[in-house]
């Protein structure tokens, strides 16, 4: 795979490639912010991981593949230990338990609840398309503050393109066992859906951050210097 | 807590599209101040920063070692840009599409060799997601229908050649084969500056469910208001309305927004 790196700063990203879609732009981007970025489809690899990125455009039935070659419990082990996960678009449904896209493909159920697509029925009052394609506005959580949208303001836009989304319902049980709601900011198309989603070290986000702008580059940035403490 | 979005804020986009050929703009915005104002590199990064959505580089060389010279502009092009990327112009096949994806596009437009071969548009989706794939589809009125709108034929060879199918139907059948999004160039008003033809990218518009751009005549500012309106056009493509006296995508969005159309202004 492709070994160009940069020094200048040189955080070490692993960046895993599932065979779905294009990983050119992600690549490059935390690239462009100075990550060391390593491209593999080998669970092998995950084991000395300082950092993940789990892109994916399409279809959620492709996950299956990070079932049959062994990459889903390559990342649960290595999120488990304290690894900072970030999961793009399809990369972030899959955190949850699933999605009615594929019905018969589990995702990875560390978020409760699951994935369903826009409506195009009478709760789409406005008619509007389905996919959700273009800018469209992020409110991050303000209480507590979100590591991923540090220095983003509310209401800046990032660049989506999907027909799925993520409830802003899900939970997830913390160390104490109480339930908690990981939605970290929040898009309104059709009806309130969560843009973004993080816990402890585990980060999603629906929208493009590669591809939106500077906006985008300070989300990764964000992500990239994130500390497990 | 989370405070939701009051309502959908989804903008409409405004397209730069930088024409090229063997690796330089022919046809496009300019900058009176960059050094070199036929970079297509260049102007994409300055475009991106003055608040265009998206950029798209069409290629218009005809030669084998153009092609070459394409890859090579498209990775220069791509290597600073962080908006969604098209290259269009001349893919033919899907190893044509691979090429200019692992060169840094983020999507492609196909239009010829789709009509040529529809099966390309879901052989492209399969591999790199339907959200990748734009089919661009050359549109004409015909003006002795009793519908010349509903009744308007795609064209070929730059509007010259009528292919005798329906833009309806090919937009639906490019929808249904797993394209992303059309781009619809009206060719009666290509190059018109009279606006773009907001009747016929309303009726694409409602035929499909996916985004449709608009483009086409664009003159100034108002045809921009009228084709995100009454055309229901998704996001539309502007090369030459900077040339009449707007001088970046920012200043055509801060004037968009006194019309209550929802835009995004970069921060």
């Amino acid at each position: 795979m492709n070994e160009e790196k940069d020094s200048s700063r040189a955080i070490p990203v692993t960046v895993i490639d599932y065979k779905a879609g294009n990983l050119t732009s992600v690549v490059k981007a935390l690239r462009h912010l100075g990550a060391e970025v390593t491209v593999t489809d080998v669970p092998e690899a995950l084991a000395t991981a300082e950092r993940i990125v789990l892109p994916g455009v399409g279809h959620f039935a492709a996950t299956r593949r990070l079932d049959e070659t062994g990459l889903t419990r390559a990342i649960l082990s290595a999120i488990s230990i304290g690894v900072p996960f970030l999961g793009i678009c399809v990369g972030m449904q899959w955190l949850l338990t699933g999605s009615t896209e594929a019905p018969d493909q589990p995702g990875l159920g560390y978020f409760q609840g699951k994935c369903d697509r826009f409506p195009e029925d009478s709760r789409n009052a406005e008619n509007e398309k389905v996919p959700h394609v273009g800018w469209n506005r992020i409110v991050p959580r303000s209480d507590p503050p979100t590591r991923l949208f540090h220095g983003v303001d509310d209401n800046e836009f990032v660049y989506f393109t999907h027909s799925y989304r993520v409830p802003t319902t899900l939970h997830v049980r913390d160390e104490t066992g109480s339930l908690e709601n990981p939605t970290a900011a929040i898009t309104n198309y059709i009806q309130p859906f969560a843009a973004a989603v993080e816990h402890e070290n585990v980060f999603g986000v629906q929208f493009h951050p590669e591809k939106s702008g500077t906006t985008g580059l300070k989300i990764l940035n964000n992500f990239l210097e994130f500390k497990t403490c | 807590m989370l405070t939701a979005a009051s309502k959908t804020t989804l903008t409409r986009r405004i397209i730069a599209c930088l024409d090229c050929r063997d690796g330089r703009v022919v046809k496009g915005v300019q900058f009176v101040d960059l050094i070199d104002a036929g970079d297509p590199a260049a102007l994409a990064s300055r475009h991106a920063q003055e608040g265009a959505d998206e950029i798209v580089l069409l290629d218009i060389t005809a030669t084998h070692e153009g092609r070459a010279t394409l890859l090579d502009t498209v990775q220069r092009t791509a290597r600073s840009l962080f908006v969604p990327f098209t290259v269009g112009g001349g893919i033919r096949t899907a190893g044509d599409a691979a090429a200019v994806f692992d060169a840094g596009a983020d999507k492609v437009s196909v239009n010829s060799a789709a009509l040529a071969n529809p099966r390309l548009i879901a052989s492209i989706g399969n591999s790199f997601g339907a959200q990748a794939v734009i089919v661009a589809i050359d549109a004409r009125r015909s003006a002795h229908a009793s519908d010349p709108v509903g009744n308007a034929h795609v064209f070929t060879h730059g509007g010259r050649k009528d292919t005798g199918r329906s833009v309806m139907e090919w937009a639906q059948e490019a929808e249904s084969l797993g394209a992303g999004e059309i781009l619809l160039t009206s060719m009666d008003s290509d190059g018109t500056r009279a606006g773009f033809d907001c009747e016929l990218t309303a009726a694409v518009s409602s035929a499909v469910r996916i985004p449709v751009i608009a483009s086409g005549g664009a003159g100034k500012v108002e045809h921009f208001a009228e084709v995100f309106g009454s055309g229901k056009a998704d996001a539309a493509l502007a090369a030459s309305i900077f040339h009449f006296g707007i001088s970046s995508a920012r200043s055509l969005k801060e004037e968009l927004i006194q019309y209550g159309i929802p835009v995004r202004l970069p921060c």
